[in-house]
């Protein structure tokens, strides 16, 4: 799977670190999201599943194959 | 089926995809378009810096994979729970297996504000935005976080504002009199007229009649005074409104029926209470919800218990809060400063910390105390000694 993180959307909630804490994280000064890793493992799947569905931005989007 | 096509029915509608429904899927919306966000209304859209192309909540494509039966720009007009049907605004009666209500809010009105702006739907934000030109004079009726914010939209374009707020202290009911104080203090900053403790009484052709007599002048008014939930198409249905769609703590309102996001009031069992939550998070949060809930076995159904959480763009600023802070007995800023306006302020009600408001702090500090709010902390054990208390 690839994840996309669209920056500029994002609101700086943290919802997708509280969901998927090993393929999101925020930056210190303004709390927007960081993309720790594109191509997240498999057992990752449901984390960023959560994430997408509970970022208020719409601004992360999974591409599964 | 899901009737109310923004994030919450959006969520549900997914989720019953992701959970393994294969049968027919139907999303009833009374908009014509497809789901959008709505929080950046008020924000980038009002502002002109987004244009509508970024706004649907998901790629077409993305749309499409679901399956469903899209039926936009109609509205549910009526509900049979005996025969488990549908009535749509074109005549049409839908049978369902399961329901899951996200029909959200509509904004509340005033007396004769039939020329005034209101601001919930992509179309009221277009009508706005046309007429915020440098120079034009707009009266903002409620200084509440979606007042404040078109308030704080406006001024950047150059638009002469006053806030009119019938309460002492803007949102002094919700986040406290102290805070409420540093929050309106960034509009006064900047030259942005606010008067409190004034109540409109009309809109009228010259701008906002005061219940005083007293006119206020302005060639455009936005009426934000707070929404009244969707429940009316509910009324003869059996199933009990009251502040919106009545639920328990599975969002379930009546058997095979559950509601979702602005429109449902649900037993918060993390808080005790029942609550009624309009942030953008909890729609989506609670449509998920709702529809694991809707599908699982009675048994295996979980109580829906979130730490509510909201956010607020004014000018620089920009406002986080978890938890509940209405009805608070006690507010202490436990970290930074409410003059620098870079703080976190903490709300007890009874012994426990159930909210915290932040300006300006790193996201990791809050989200420890979001953690602390979650595990339903006591308040003597979460706030130190030594906080300054602030009214």
């Amino acid at each position: 799977m690839r994840v996309e993180l669209d920056v500029p959307k994002c609101v700086a909630s943290g919802q997708c670190v509280m969901a998927a804490p090993d393929v999101f994280d925020q930056r210190d000064d303004d709390g927007v999201a960081i993309l720790l890793q594109e191509h997240p493992g498999e057992e990752l799947l449901d984390d960023v599943r959560e994430a997408v569905a509970v970022c208020p931005a719409a601004a992360i989007r999974l591409v599964e194959r | 089926m899901v009737v109310g096509a923004s994030a919450a029915g959006l969520a549900a509608a997914e989720t019953l995809r992701r959970e393994g429904f294969d049968g027919t899927l139907t999303l009833v919306g009374d908009e014509p378009h497809a789901p959008y966000d709505r929080p950046p209304l008020s924000k980038q859209v009002l502002s002109g810096e987004w244009t509508t192309r970024q706004l649907p909540l998901r790629p077409c494509a993305d749309l499409d994979a679901l399956g469903l039966d899209l039926r936009l720009g109609i509205a549910a007009t009526g509900l049979d729970l005996a025969d488990r049907t549908v009535r749509l605004a074109d005549g049409s009666r839908l049978p369902y297996d399961g329901l899951i209500v996200t029909t959200g809010v509509r904004p509340r009105r005033l007396p004769g504000d039939g020329g005034a702006h209101v601001l919930r739907t992509l179309d009221d934000a277009l009508a706005l935005r046309e007429k915020l030109t440098p120079g034009c004079r707009l009266v903002v009726v409620g200084a509440g976080f979606l007042g404040a914010e078109a308030a704080a939209v406006a001024w950047r374009l150059g638009v002469h504002v006053t806030l009119l707020e019938p309460a002492p202290v803007p949102l002094a009911h919700a986040v406290g009199t102290e805070v409420g104080r540093v929050l309106c203090q960034v509009h006064l900053d900047r030259g942005v007229e606010l008067r409190t403790g004034v109540t409109v009484a009309e809109v009228t052709e010259e701008g906002v009649r005061l219940a005083d007599g007293e006119v206020v002048e302005a060639d455009e008014v936005l009426v934000a005074v707070g929404s009244l939930p969707g429940t009316e198409w509910l009324a003869d249905s059996g199933l009990t409104v009251g502040d919106g769609l009545v639920c328990d703590e599975y969002c379930e309102a009546a058997p095979g029926v559950y509601a979702a996001g602005d429109v449902a009031r649900w037993h918060n069992p993390l808080f005790g209470t029942s609550m009624r939550i309009e942030h953008r998070t909890n729609a989506a949060e609670q449509g998920m919800a709702a529809a694991r809930n809707l599908l699982a076995a009675p048994d295996a159904r979980k109580p829906f218990a979130p730490v509510p959480y909201f956010w607020s763009d004014q000018y620089d600023l920009r406002i986080q809060a978890y938890g509940c802070l209405r009805g608070h007995d006690e507010v202490t800023v436990v970290e930074g400063d409410l003059g620098e306006r870079r703080f976190v302020a903490a709300y007890r009600t009874g012994e426990r910390l159930t909210g915290v408001l932040a300006v300006g702090m790193p996201p990791k500090a809050v989200r420890a105390w979001r953690r602390a709010i979650a595990g339903g902390a006591a308040w003597r054990e979460a706030v130190p000694a030594g906080g300054t208390e602030a009214a």
